[in-house]
C-alpha cells in the first residue's frame, strides 16, 4: 500500500477534515520556512491527539511509508520538507496548554502550541518560557524540540534542550513512550537529550513538559552605534572578558542595518558601520552596575552613540530591528539566502573579513547579523535571481561561508538545524565514523528509516549494515552504485 | 584459540607498555579484573577495545575511582580500562568560555587550571574525580541550580564506541545543532555506550563575591513554604540546599554569587525573606554540597518535584518509622534531587524496607529513587534503578552501540 492508500485506511481514526488528499490542498503544504525547497506531500493528516499521531504512525510502520512531521512550518533547513511519497503529520491543531505548575516551575504544552503564547500566558505569573528563535510569535514548541532552537538569549539561558524537562514520543514504531517529567534526572539514557534536535528523525513529540522561567527584577537594553564591525567586536570581547554574562549581545552591519531601516523604520544611529544590541537581566542591583561597565567598555572601543531603553516601548523598537532583519533584507534585494554557521566568538574580526574578501571577490552582497555573544553569525547573502549566474554565486559564497565556520572551529548550523538544506556538508564536519556512530542511535529509534528519511545525513545507511572501520577501499555506497542515492 | 599470554601481549601493545594482571585489589563490586590497561591517549583505548570486542571480553571504564561503586555491580569483568593517563588540558580558550580536557583529568585539577583566567566548569559535585567520571555519572551538586545539570555543560566529546570506533560528536562551539546530540547520551550512561575520552565543556566566569544565608527549619511544611518563597523570588540564588539529619535540627541554606557590590545587600534581602533567625555567611555551611551519613553509609539519590519537598520529607519519616533505619536528608530541594543517607549500618533486609518504602511513596512526589553507595551484595540483591520509562527503547541503544556487551555489562538501568 502507498501513502495516498493510508487515507481511507486513516479516516476512522482521524478527525472531520483530518485527512487532506486534495491535489491543492497538499501543495500548501509543500514547503516549511526555506522555500527554495518545495515537494508535494503524498498525503496530509492533521491529527488531535497523541493516540490519533500513534495510530497514523503505526499505519506508516506497517507499510514501509515514511512520515514527516510539521509544527508551525517556520523551519530555516527545510527540516519538515514533506516526502513525495509520505505522510505528512500536522500538529497544528495540538495546540493546548494542558497544565501551567508555577509551584514546580513546569507547563504541559501539547507540541502545537506557539512559543511565544507560553510566555504571554505564564508571565503574569512571573513566568516564561525562555527559548525566544526570532519566529516565536509564529513558531511552535514541538518545532523547537525537533530543532532545538536558540534565539538571542540563547547566550545565557541556553538552548530548547535545557528547558525541556519530560516529553511524550510517539517512537518511528509508533509507540507511545514517556521520558522525563517534571522532577530531574529520570534514571536511564538521556533519550530526551538526542531527541531533542534530531529534527523529527527519532519520533514525534505528542506532549512537551516544559521548564518555566522566572522574569528579571530588571532588564536593561543598550544599543550602540559603532563606525565598523572591528570596534563593535572589541567591545563584546571586553564585555566577556571581564565575565559579564549578558542576556543577549546581537551585532548588525552597515548592509544589514540599511536593510533594518528600509523594513521598519527602527531608527538605528544614523551612519553607523555596526550596531549592537546589549541587554542586561538579573537582580536590580547587578543588572545596574554591570550596564554602567558595559556602557563603559562600549565607549572605550570607539561607540559613536549609546542610547539606552528607557521603556519596554523603546526596547520593544531596539529589537525591532534585530528580529525583522532577515526579512528586512528583502527591502533591499530581491533574493537572498539565510546562513546559519557558527565561529569561536574569539575569531569575529577574521571570520567578519574573510566573508567580505569572499563576497568582494564573487560579486555578491553579504549583510551580517549575528549573535555575537557566541559566535552564530547569520550573514544573509544578496543576489537577483534575474541576473544569470548570480544565484549560483550567492550559493557558492554561502558555501564557503559554512566552510570557512568549520575552518575556525566552529559549525554548521547554530540554531536552524541541518534539514534538507546542510546534509551534504555533513561530512565536511564529522568524519565517517562519527556520522556512522549517529546513524546506530537513528537505527535505535527507527529501523527501517521512515521517520523524516533524507533530513541530517547526507547518505542513507540501511541499519542492518555493520558500521565500517576502513573506509577508503570500501568504493561507494550499494545504493549509490545502485543508482539509487546521492553521496555528496 | 587466542592464549591468556597472547592477549596480554596485545594489551600491553595496545597501551605501550601499560597491561598488566588484575589483583585482588583492582577489584570492582568483588569482580578481580583478568587485566589492568592504563592506555595514555585515545588511540591505546580503541585498540583497547578493538580486542575486547574481538575477543569477548567485559570492560568497565574507570577514572580515580571514586564513582566506581555506583549503579548495579557489573555481571562480567575482563579488562579495568584506567583513564587517569589521559589527563591533559588540550585548549583553554578563555576567550571562548570553552576548555577541552582529557576524561582522566581531576575534576580539582582543572578547575587550577581554568581559575587563573578567573573561570571554571560551573559544578561542585560531592565526589571530586575526574571530568569523564563527571560527565559518565552526570554527578552534580549544589550549583546546578543556576548552571544546569552536566550535560548542559558538556559541548562536545570524544568517544570510543564498544567496537573501538573513534567517533566525535558536538564540537567546540557553545552553540551548534548540527546532527545528533551524543554527548548528551553519553552522559550519565556509566560507561555502557562508549568511553568517553575527551570532552569539551562551557566555562562559566568564578562570582566576584559569595554570600550564604542559612535559617533553621521546624517542620516539612515549613521547608516547603521557604523553598517556594525563595525560588519564586528575585533572589536569583546560585544554589538552594536543605539539611536534615536525622533527629536533628533542619537548615534550609541558601547561596547568593554575584559582584562584590550588590551581593551584601541581595544576602541582607535572603536573610528577611527566610527570616526566623535566618542569619548570613561568609562561607558555605559545612554540610554545604557534601555526601551526607558516613563513609560506609548507604545512600539513596531520591529525586522529587520542588513543590513536593512536604512529602518527600514526611515520606522519609514514614519509612524511617516503619523500618526503624533512621535516614539523612541533604541535598538540592530547589532543583528536585537529594540524597538520602541510612545511618546504623542496617541489615540487608532492612536496606531493602527502606528502598522499597520510598519508591512506593515516590508518585507522591513525582521521582524516583535509585540506591547509590552500598555494598555490592546489596547492589546485586536490590534493583538499584528503580523503575524507568522507555527502557525498550534504552535496551534498543544499547544494542546498536554495544551489541556484544561488552561496556560494563549489567551495570545500568534494567540490567543493561
Amino acid at each position: 500500500m502507498d501513502a495516498r492508500g493510508l487515507a481511507g485506511l486513516l479516516a476512522p481514526v482521524l478527525p472531520a477534515r483530518g485527512v487532506i488528499t486534495d491535489p491543492t490542498q497538499l501543495r500548501t503544504y509543500s514547503c516549511d520556512g526555506l522555500a527554495l525547497y518545495k515537494v508535494t506531500p503524498a498525503l496530509v493528516v492533521i491529527p488531535e491527539t497523541a493516540e490519533q499521531v500513534a495510530a497514523v504512525v503505526r499505519a506508516c510502520a506497517e507499510h514501509d511509508i515514511p512520515f514527516v512531521a510539521r509544527g508551525s512550518g517556520t523551519g530555516l533547513s527545510g527540516g519538515a520538507l514533506p516526502h513525495a511519497d509520505g505522510v505528512l503529520i500536522v500538529l497544528s491543531r495540538m495546540r493546548a496548554v494542558l497544565e501551567i505548575d508555577r509551584a514546580n516551575q513546569r507547563a504541559v504544552v501539547e507540541p502545537g502550541v506557539i512559543n511565544l503564547q507560553l510566555s504571554a500566558l505564564t508571565r503574569p505569573e512571573g513566568y516564561y518560557f525562555a527559548p525566544d528563535p526570532s519566529s516565536q510569535q509564529v513558531c511552535s514548541i514541538g518545532g523547537n524540540v525537533a530543532e532545538n532552537s536558540g534565539g538571542a538569549h540563547c547566550l545565557k539561558y541556553g538552548f530548547t534542550t535545557g528547558h525541556v524537562a519530560g516529553l511524550e514520543l510517539v517512537t518511528p514504531a509508533g509507540e507511545l513512550i514517556t521520558l522525563g517529567g517534571k522532577a530531574p534526572d529520570a534514571p536511564g539514557y538521556d533519550l530526551l537529550g538526542v531527541v531533542c534536535g534530531s529534527e523529527g528523525t527519532l519520533g514525534v513529540a505528542t506532549r512537551v513538559t516544559v521548564r518555566l522561567t522566572r522574569t528579571p527584577e530588571a532588564v536593561e537594553t543598550l544599543l550602540a552605534g559603532f563606525p565598523d564591525t572591528d570596534s563593535a567586536g572589541r567591545a563584546v570581547s571586553a564585555v566577556i572578558s571581564a565575565g559579564v554574562v549578558p542576556a543577549a549581545i546581537e551585532m548588525m552591519d552597515a548592509l544589514a542595518i540599511e536593510a533594518a531601516e528600509a523594513a521598519v523604520a527602527c531608527g538605528y544611529p544614523q551612519g553607523a558601520g555596526a550596531v549592537l544590541i546589549v541587554e542586561l537581566d538579573g537582580p536590580a542591583a547587578e543588572v545596574r552596575h554591570q550596564f554602567e561597565q558595559v556602557t563603559g567598555m562600549c565607549e572605550a572601543a570607539g561607540a559613536t552613540e549609546i542610547r539606552i531603553a528607557a521603556d519596554d516601548a523603546q526596547r520593544a523598537l531596539f529589537w525591532k530591528g534585530r528580529k525583522s532583519a532577515f526579512a528586512a533584507v528583502g527591502r533591499i534585494s530581491p533574493d537572498y539566502i539565510v546562513q546559519d554557521g557558527v565561529i569561536p566568538r574569539t575569531a569575529l574580526g577574521p571570520a567578519l573579513r574573510r566573508i567580505e574578501q569572499l563576497a568582494s571577490e564573487r560579486g555578491v552582497r553579504v549583510a551580517n547579523v549575528f549573535h555575537a555573544g557566541d559566535g552564530n553569525l547569520h550573514p544573509l547573502v544578496l543576489f537577483d535571481d534575474a541576473v544569470p549566474g548570480e544565484a549560483e554565486r550567492a550559493e557558492d559564497v554561502s558555501g564557503a561561508i559554512i566552510d570557512l565556520c568549520i575552518e575556525l572551529g566552529g559549525s554548521i548550523t547554530g540554531e536552524h538545524g541541518v534539514g534538507s538544506d546542510k546534509a551534504k556538508h555533513m561530512p565536511k564536519m564529522f568524519t565517517e565514523d562519527d556520522l556512522d556512530t549517529m546513524q546506530l542511535l537513528r537505527c535505535a529509534f527507527d529501523p527501517t528509516s521512515i521517520s523524516n528519511p533524507g533530513k541530517i545525513f547526507p547518505t542513507p545507511r540501511l541499519c542492518g549494515e555493520v558500521p565500517r572501520r576502513a573506509h577508503a577501499a570500501d568504493g561507494a555506497h550499494p545504493l549509490v552504485e545502485a543508482g539509487l542515492a546521492d553521496a555528496f | 584459540m587466542t592464549t591468556t599470554t597472547d592477549l596480554l601481549s596485545r594489551l600491553t601493545d595496545a597501551t605501550a607498555g601499560s597491561a598488566r594482571e588484575g589483583t585482588d585489589l583492582d577489584a570492582v563490586d568483588g569482580l578481580r579484573p583478568r587485566w589492568v590497561v592504563s592506555p595514555a591517549d585515545t588511540e591505546g583505548v580503541a585498540a583497547v577495545l578493538r580486542t575486547a570486542h574481538d575477543e569477548g571480553l567485559a570492560v568497565v571504564p574507570t577514572g580515580s575511582g571514586t564513582k566506581l561503586g555506583w549503579g548495579a555491580p557489573p555481571q562480567r569483568l575482563d579488562i579495568l580500562l584506567q583513564l587517569g593517563r589521559l589527563d591533559a588540558l588540550v585548549d583553554h580558550a578563555a576567550g571562548d568560555l570553552v576548555a577541552v580536557v582529557g576524561a582522566g583529568r581531576r575534576l580539582d585539577d582543572l578547575q587550577g587550571d581554568l581559575s587563573s583566567a578567573g573561570q571554571w566548569l560551573a559544578v561542585d559535585p560531592a565526589r571530586r574525580g575526574t571530568v569523564g567520571g563527571l560527565v559518565a555519572t552526570a554527578d552534580t551538586g549544589p550549583t546546578r541550580l543556576v548552571h544546569g545539570p552536566v550535560r548542559d555543560l558538556v559541548i562536545g566529546a570524544t568517544v570510543v564506541r564498544a567496537d573501538g570506533v573513534v567517533a566525535h560528536a558536538g564540537g567546540r562551539v557553545v552553540k551548534n545543532v548540527a546532527g545528533y546530540d551524543l554527548s548528551k547520551l553519553l552522559t550519565g550512561s556509566f560507561g555502557t555506550l562508549g568511553v568517553l575520552t575527551q570532552v569539551a565543556v562551557r566555562l562559566h566566569p568564578v562570582p566576584e563575591a559569595s554570600r550564604w544565608v542559612v535559617v533553621t527549619v521546624p517542620s516539612a511544611q515549613h521547608a516547603r513554604e521557604l523553598v517556594q518563597g525563595v525560588v519564586h523570588s528575585q533572589l536569583v540564588m546560585t544554589g538552594c540546599e536543605l539539611e536534615r539529619p536525622a533527629g536533628g535540627v533542619a537548615q534550609l541554606a541558601v547561596r547568593i554569587d554575584g559582584i562584590a557590590a550588590a551581593v551584601p545587600a541581595r544576602a541582607d534581602a535572603a536573610v528577611e525573606m527566610l527570616g526566623g533567625g535566618a542569619e548570613q555567611l561568609a562561607q558555605a555551611p559545612s554540610w554545604w554540597g557534601c555526601d551526607p551519613g558516613e563513609d560506609g553509609d548507604v545512600r539513596l539519590k531520591v529525586t522529587h518535584e520542588i513543590a513536593s519537598v512536604d512529602r518527600l520529607l514526611a515520606a522519609v519519616d514514614d519509612v524511617s518509622q516503619q523500618t526503624g533505619v533512621p535516614l539523612d536528608v541533604r541535598g538540592s530541594v530547589g532543583v528536585g534531587t537529594v540524597s538520602v543517607a541510612l545511618r546504623g549500618r542496617p541489615d540487608e533486609a532492612a536496606v531493602v524496607a527502606v528502598v522499597d518504602g520510598l519508591r512506593r511513596r515516590s508518585p507522591e512526589v513525582g521521582g524516583t529513587v535509585v540506591v547509590r553507595d552500598a555494598d555490592p551484595a546489596t547492589r546485586r540483591r536490590l534493583d538499584v534503578w528503580g523503575p524507568v520509562g522507555g527502557l525498550d527503547l534504552m535496551r534498543r541503544v544499547k544494542d546498536r552501540l554495544d551489541p556484544g556487551r561488552v561496556l560494563a555489562p549489567g551495570r545500568f538501568v534494567g540490567g543493561i
